[in-house]
């Protein structure tokens, strides 16, 4: 397993060694792969809140919400994250 | 010189309340499956990615199916090629520190080395952080479990959202600063959310992956013409 996973890090960089290896797709993909990694990387960590359970969700689609519009006013990432988490915690200490 | 490592020390920050919360809940569920330390702290050494190792937690238990195992590693680790031909160019010149940075790249070292950027000592010192947070909170889940009462872990319900705040972060910080790649950022929410509905959190990235490079080979073509 250890061996598989780290296959998967090292693989990129052993197909495409160097610049001249890389076939113009490739090159189009490390512009344009980041923006919808991240996306990706939001659905996966929540890809086990059950949105069929009693809550439905709602807790962490408000969290959600609300680190979205404290980016949006704060442009900061650290005052996101610190702000969403405490906010989050609250919400399922208190509210929920 | 001082500065990278600060700034790298800072942005693992909340890397530290997140593998430390997971860590440590991982630690305690290999204490009280029965597991020597050995099992989980190799695990958290050598295969460093959390998703599997809670995973594998569960499938060494029952009779061990090596095929399965495998197929598994390898579909929740394929989003790591993602990462890998998103920092090609980023890392061509970083020499010594190149197979280190690959090694300790997980979800949280690879979102912040990619949108933060930084001297290449800065990011190397900033995997290392968060993968010494991970096999530290494994440790210390599995001896300190016993101790942790229900009471404290009450007041910490919630922490892991941490990990959800940094990623919503990140693809915001990504989504204001590169205008032109809108389209990028929603086809990934988009594909996975399909995928994890249509496929089960189980096996749905895979799926995404190919959605994504096949739209975005799609869009390439047109722009080729």
């Amino acid at each position: 397993m250890a061996v598989a996973v780290m296959a998967t890090r090292f693989i990129s960089f052993f197909v495409f060694p160097s610049e001249k290896s890389m076939p113009p797709f490739v090159r189009f993909l490390s512009r344009y792969l980041p923006s919808a990694v991240f996306g990706m990387l939001v659905v996966y960590c929540l890809k086990d809140v059950d949105f069929m359970g009693d809550k439905h969700g709602v807790p962490e689609l408000i969290g959600v919400a609300f680190c979205v519009l404290v980016h949006l006013l704060m442009k900061n990432i650290m005052v996101t994250i610190a702000g969403g988490t405490l906010f989050y915690m609250l919400l399922v200490q208190c509210v929920f | 010189m001082s500065g990278d490592l600060k700034q790298a020390f800072r942005l693992s920050l909340p890397v530290l309340g997140a593998f430390w919360f997971l860590g440590i809940s991982y630690g305690m569920l290999a204490s009280s499956m029965g597991y020597s330390i050995w099992i989980p702290l190799s695990m958290a050494i050598t295969v460093f990615s959390g998703s599997v190792e809670f995973i594998a937690l569960t499938m060494l238990v029952g009779a061990f199916n090596p095929v399965a195992a495998l197929t598994m590693a390898l579909m929740v680790g394929a989003r790591h090629i993602f990462y890998g031909i998103s920092m090609l160019d980023k890392w061509r010149n970083a020499g010594w520190k190149k197979p280190f940075l690959i090694f300790w790249m997980c979800d949280e070292s690879f979102a912040i080395n990619y949108s933060q950027g930084g001297s290449f000592r800065q990011q190397l010192t900033l995997s290392f952080l968060n993968y010494s947070y991970w096999v530290t909170g494994g440790i210390m889940g599995y001896f300190l479990g016993e101790c942790i009462s229900d009471d404290m872990m009450h007041y910490l319900k919630g922490l892991d959202f941490v990990v959800v705040a940094m990623f919503v972060s990140i693809f915001m910080d990504d989504f204001l600063r590169n205008k032109g790649r809108h389209g990028s950022a929603w086809l990934g929410v988009l594909a996975s959310a399909v995928c994890l509905v249509a496929f089960g959190p189980a096996q749905f990235i895979v799926p995404t992956m190919l959605v994504i490079l096949t739209v975005l080979y799609f869009k390439y073509r047109r722009q080729d013409l």
